[in-house]
């Protein structure tokens, strides 16, 4: 991160280094609660709310945290965030959370709210933070709301709950892909998407690491 | 400045003060948020009760439609007689299983349903008139594929007929077992029955593969084999002589439940009210 301005700490995450896409963080929940548009809308609020405060606090008080305990101090920030969005939807979108409902407090172990608390807040200001925070949060959402879309409409028939391909179970005609809604299909659809990003900006491509040796004579297969 | 953070000193005065601060808001989350999260369960718990019985309707007043319509009562599982020991509005059947003085353990054979442990005390809830209802909701848990399933299922006032039957807390399989709160598979439970035979306490209702054949036959879910199993044990269990058997029993011929013959306790008055 060379240059820090406030456009591109925004936007770069969502498309140019995505934390699901490119850093390939935070894939379980992206997983989980993708079954569904709304549910990953909320999820992707509560990730956005998370990441932006926690970078925020960690930012602000960044001078001050001892290295040797920093990341306890991370993870206490955090965990109350998560804690306090638990609560909320508890209280304000009950049908919401009863089907998040163990993933909103497995935030706290999500990968992109550490990584960008130790990888930016900690050497940052906390404005900056911040908006870095909102920008991972939205590259985190966009690809749940796509996920979401393909799961929802290829295996319920709907969008939003708004039925859009009326399933035969509800006396329409299209038969819905059960794979699609377990936690395998969101590998599928995150991996296609993966490769239209790296598509559309080769730059992206990582290097190929890992080169097996060819097998020219049989005996150096054994 | 770098080396002055990592003094003892520095160390623990962060680390207290970072405690402190988190632990006082998260305390003040919980505490002002408990009231209006007490109301959703509650609200939500009043919603799926009208909603089995087939009296919810999308925007109604589910408060008042449920004090109007249905009153809530204790109900001595061993006997079926009514039970004034535990108020209807605060008893939990859940919790009370789990304690020794108020559940008991299931042995292996006998606990069909993947309980372990079951109360002896249930809340019913009964639709329009309290002497005759109309239906009589029962509270239903069991184990399914991924786990517990909670759920209610309504009854009609001659304690046989079943009315129809929600899940309000499962984990099943989204599209395969979850569909046991599709609208048109609990449709199919209308007007199906509970025993086959007067007197019986055994219940004959059951899921079966390939087309429901008879007034006991419940169309499984299709792709859900194991959910469908375990909807089948927890019916067969809780309506069963270890469950709400004896109670419908009374409603099948005819003899009222009767109430506790201890009514000391009246919780009418018990707040001052």
């Amino acid at each position: 991160m060379a240059d820090v301005n406030a456009k591109s700490v925004l936007t770069a995450p969502i498309f140019q280094n995505n934390p699901i896409a490119l850093q390939i963080l935070g894939i379980c929940s992206a997983l989980a609660v993708t079954t569904s548009m709304s549910v990953s809308l909320v999820m992707a609020l509560a990730v956005i709310f998370v990441t932006s405060l926690s970078n925020f606090f960690v930012s602000l008080i960044r001078n001050h945290i001892p290295s040797a305990i920093r990341i306890i101090v991370q993870m206490t920030i955090i965990a109350s965030l998560v804690i306090v969005v638990d609560q909320i939807l508890k209280a304000y979108a009950y049908e919401m959370s009863k089907q998040l409902s163990v993933f909103v407090g497995l935030i706290i172990t999500n990968c992109i709210v550490m990584g960008r608390a130790e990888g930016f807040a900690m050497s940052n200001t906390p404005g900056m933070s911040f908006l870095d925070g909102i920008g991972n949060g939205l590259g985190y959402g966009f690809v749940l709301m796509v996920v979401g879309f393909f799961r929802e409409l290829l295996g319920a028939g709907s969008v939003f709950g708004f039925t859009i391909l009326p399933t035969v179970q509800n006396g329409g005609w299209y038969v819905p892909n059960g794979l699609l809604l377990l936690p395998p299909s969101a590998f599928f659809i995150i991996g296609l998407l993966i490769w239209v990003l790296r598509s559309v900006n080769p730059e992206q491509v990582e290097e190929n690491e890992f080169k097996m040796k060819e097998n020219s004579k049989p005996q150096e297969a054994v | 400045m770098a080396q002055g953070n990592n003094s003892i000193k520095k160390i623990l005065i962060v680390a207290f003060a970072l405690c402190i601060v988190c632990s006082v808001i998260v305390s003040t989350a919980a505490v002002a948020l408990r009231p209006t999260q007490q109301l959703n369960q509650e609200l939500d718990r009043k919603t799926n009760i009208l909603n089995v019985a087939r009296l919810y309707e999308p925007g109604m007043d589910v408060e008042e439609a449920f004090r109007e319509q249905i009153t809530a009562r204790v109900v001595e599982l061993e006997t079926g007689d009514y039970s004034d020991e535990f108020d209807p509005d605060t008893y939990d059947g859940f919790e009370a299983a789990r304690d020794p003085a108020t559940g008991r353990t299931l042995s292996g054979d006998r606990d069909i349903a993947g309980l372990s442990r079951v109360e002896n005390y249930a809340t019913v809830y009964l639709v329009g008139d309290e002497e005759n209802p109309d239906q009589i909701v029962l509270p239903i848990r069991g184990q399914g594929l991924w786990g517990r399933m909670m759920g209610f299922l309504s009854v009609e006032g001659d304690g046989n007929t079943i009315v129809s039957i929600t899940y309000y807390d499962h984990s099943e399989t989204p599209g395969l077992g979850a569909e046991v709160n599709n609208p048109r598979w609990q449709a199919q439970w209308e007007g199906k029955e509970i025993y086959d035979e007067e007197g019986d306490l055994s219940p004959a209702i059951h899921l079966t593969k390939g087309g429901a054949s008879n007034e006991n036959e419940v169309d499984a879910l299709s792709g859900a084999t194991l959910t469908s199993n375990g909807v089948t044990n927890m019916l067969q269990f809780w309506l069963s002589e270890e469950g709400f058997g004896p109670y419908l029993a009374k409603f099948r011929d005819g003899t009222e439940p009767e109430d506790a013959e201890n009514t000391d306790t009246d919780f009418e008055d018990g707040e001052g009210a």
